[in-house]
């Protein structure tokens, strides 16, 4: 998988944006499409496009799996703002991925 | 029913196949390290990947069943990690086989550090590409989880680090903080199955370890998936002396020691102990060695002990057991033999001063390297620890002679039938060797003299049983020679000196005034050969005095033939002078006869003539 296939939105801007999120996969397995999707759908909604996702694909460079400790896949990585959080899974539990991201859902 | 149908090709009978379960086991047990002698095989048997650690292998068979998944259970402490790291190590060092060590629990500097005082650089066989060590975290509180996840990143830096360096070991240690990282229990089960399946596929040689559980090996039935080999380590404390266990519970396709066997840690690192494993095989050497004590050397066959049997010196306090010993270390040293003493009541210095008292400077084979002593408390450590400790001196100094003193302290490191179970594997460990040990033991004064408390006399070859006995206000040394396997050796005792020239044995007095010895022997003897010197004095005189008589004898017999000899001197005399008288009388009658012409003349002539002539 090529990771600028799955990542149109990704821009020249890095660093600047708000919101860092990088997305580890393993190819383009069901889980890692279903994975990415969901990811979409949620930082459209609840980032307003302040965001910046990288998609990693291990089975290209597999030594980046050890840096973030990457065990189990797909693992959605929040590098900023800090601290570091992990969300594993094919983040289809919406509210859990806004827990895990920190992210207050407006009301 | 044709009997093409029959399954297991059963005979006419019904009789299922006769299968030949011995040869088979011989088959899959036999040990193969080197490739050559597999390829003559038709039947392939199940390789294994040698650990390098002391006793494992010979436990083992051979090793780890290569490129299948072994686990290692056992509580916290019990040395799991390490087992898994040497195994990658001697893997790396010894096998020329790389390995990948993932933790999930000490990091690798951490790591670095702890083998690091093991004398282990891992950071050089890092740089070297031998090892390489992954440090995998999960920290449940930075982790979400949300819906369906795969362990493909483990699989994924596990392969990779298997690629990089060609491994073909892998540790890892322990994955069962997976389960504690991640909830989802069903997904990490199916997911660890895809991650041994995915082991196995790559061919590698693969320890995982585990804690153990309550009721199971492991916390969390990790056993279920790895089925081939399963290693139990256990850490148990009796008498405040801890000692650790190791167990194989299973090992599919081979066969394997099954006892629970000790095993240690130390600065060297992990050595198990699979002493119970070896069997009566030893060779028996018909070589004979001095004792250092001429007098023993003669009672026991002229000729001393044999090279590589075990001699057992019992005795009460104060009967010269280690002087025995230290005779016997002086001769092998004056033959160049090496040799070690295990002392475990009295310090090296003290010894040599010691025997020095006795004429024997021990500290010059110390200089010359022919002599070491281990010298421990036998409190220091447990029993198995004592074992391993010597196990290693032996296995680094090579001697010929092994003295252990005395056996009997090390009752006090546990009990007496572990100890036996040590000695005898000690024992069959040196006899496999071809070690000749001498072994001393104090007896307790109340107790038979015969009795030696650990019971191990039947496992020793030659017994010498040292006693005191108190006669005439003294104490005497005895020594008896109990038992001396496969060689003719004295029955009687002998009287045990201790002097400024050494240890030497003697006669004890055996007569008319009992068994005697000391002081007491000496006046018997004094007492003895005065009699007997009067008994010499009485012969001789008796002898001169039938010497006297010989000769007055000799002089009659002279005087008798004398006599006899004139006497028949006498008769000779007559018998002539009657011959002369007759011929002269004769002469006569035919002169007359002549003169008066008698006509018997010519018929008396003829008579006469006869007579004459």
């Amino acid at each position: 998988m090529n990771s600028e296939n799955i990542t149109p939105t990704e821009s020249p801007k890095i660093g600047r944006e708000k919101w860092q999120l990088r997305l580890y996969v393993a190819g383009q397995t069901p889980k890692a499409i279903t994975a990415y999707a969901n990811l979409k759908v949620i930082c459209e909604e609840y980032l307003g496009g302040d965001y910046q996702i990288e998609v990693i694909d291990l089975l290209v460079n597999p030594t980046l799996a050890k840096n973030d400790q990457i065990l189990a896949l797909p693992t959605l990585v929040r590098k900023l703002p800090e601290p570091i959080k992990k969300i594993i899974g094919d983040l289809s539990n919406t509210e859990r991925v806004l827990v895990g991201l920190d992210i207050r859902p407006i009301v | 029913m044709s009997v093409s149908l029959l399954p297991f090709n059963l005979d006419f009978q019904g009789n299922p196949p006769i299968l030949d379960f011995k040869n088979l086991i011989t088959i899959a047990t036999r040990v193969n390290m080197t490739k050559a002698s597999i390829e003559n095989k038709t039947l392939e048997v199940l390789l294994k990947s040698p650990t390098g650690i002391k006793g494992l292998d010979e436990i083992t068979g051979g090793g780890l069943p290569q490129g299948r998944t072994s686990l290692i259970c056992g509580g916290t402490g019990c040395g799991k990690t390490l087992l898994a790291m040497e195994f990658l190590l001697h893997g790396a060092m010894q096998f020329d086989e790389p390995g990948v060590f993932m933790s999930f629990e000490e990091k690798s500097g951490e790591l670095a550090k702890n083998f690091a005082s093991l004398g282990y650089d891992l950071n050089e066989l890092v740089r070297q590409k031998k090892l390489t060590i992954d440090y995998a975290h999960l920290d449940p509180i930075e982790i979400e989880e949300t819906g369906e996840y795969d362990l493909d990143g483990l699989i994924i830096r596990l392969g990779y680090a298997i690629e990089s360096i060609g491994a073909k070991r892998v540790a890892l240690d322990t994955i069962e903080a997976l389960f504690s990282g991640l909830s989802n229990e069903a997904i990490l089960r199916s997911e660890l199955r895809r991650l041994f399946n995915f082991l196995k596929e790559k061919g590698v040689t693969a320890i995982v370890t585990g804690e153990q559980g309550e009721k199971t090996f492991t916390r969390f039935g990790l056993e279920e998936y790895v089925a081939d080999c399963v290693i139990f380590l256990n850490h148990t404390v009796t008498q405040q002396i801890a000692t650790r266990r190791l167990r194989i519970v299973k090992y599919r396709g081979s066969a394997h020691g099954t006892n629970e066997y000790p095993f240690l840690i130390d600065r060297q690192g992990f050595a198990v102990l699979p002493i119970s494993s070896i069997g009566l095989d030893h060779t028996a050497s018909s070589e004979r060695i001095s004792t250092g004590i001429e007098r023993l050397d003669a009672m026991l066959g002229g000729k001393g002990y044999y090279r590589g049997s075990s001699i057992l010196v019992s005795g009460t306090a104060g009967t010269g057991k280690s002087c025995l010993a230290a005779h016997f270390v002086d001769a092998a040293c004056r033959r160049g033999e090496h040799c070690l003493y295990f002392a475990f009541e009295e310090a090296q210095q003290q010894i040599i001063r010691n025997m020095n008292s006795i004429g024997l400077d021990l500290s010059h084979w110390i200089e010359q390297g022919l002599l070491q002593f281990v010298n421990s408390r036998s409190t220091l450590y447990g029993l198995e620890m004592h074992l391993v400790a010597m196990h290693r001196e032996v296995e680094n100094f090579k001697p010929d002679i092994v003295v252990i003193d005395p056996i009997s302290s090390l009752l006090t490191a546990a009990p007496g039938n572990e100890v036996k179970s040590m000695i005898s594997r000690m024992i069959d460990y040196l006899k496999m060797k071809q070690i000749t040990a001498l072994c001393t033991n104090l007896t307790a004064t109340n107790s038979s003299i015969e009795h030696t408390e650990i019971g191990i006399s039947s496992m020793m070859d030659t017994w010498l049983l040292l006693q005191t006995i108190e006669s005439s206000g003294e104490r005497n040394r005895r020594l008896y020679l109990l038992k001396s396997r496969g060689m003719a050796h004295s029955n009687q005792v002998r009287e045990f000196i201790l002097s400024d020239t050494g240890a030497q044995l003697l006669d004890v007095y055996i007569g008319a005034g009992g068994v005697l010895t000391g002081s007491s022997r000496m006046t018997q003897e004094a007492l003895d050969k005065a009699l007997s010197l009067e008994f010499k004095e009485d012969i001789e005189r008796k002898q001169r005095e039938i010497e006297r008589k010989k000769i007055a004898i000799e002089a009659q017999i002279t005087i008798l033939h004398t006599q006899f000899e004139a006497e028949k001197e006498d008769l000779d005399r007559l018998i002539a002078k009657q011959i002369l008288k007759d011929q002269v009388l004769f002469n006569d009658e035919l002169n007359m006869s002549l003169s008066r012409q008698a006509d018997k003349w010519s018929a008396c002539q003829s008579g006469n003539e006869g007579k004459t002539q």
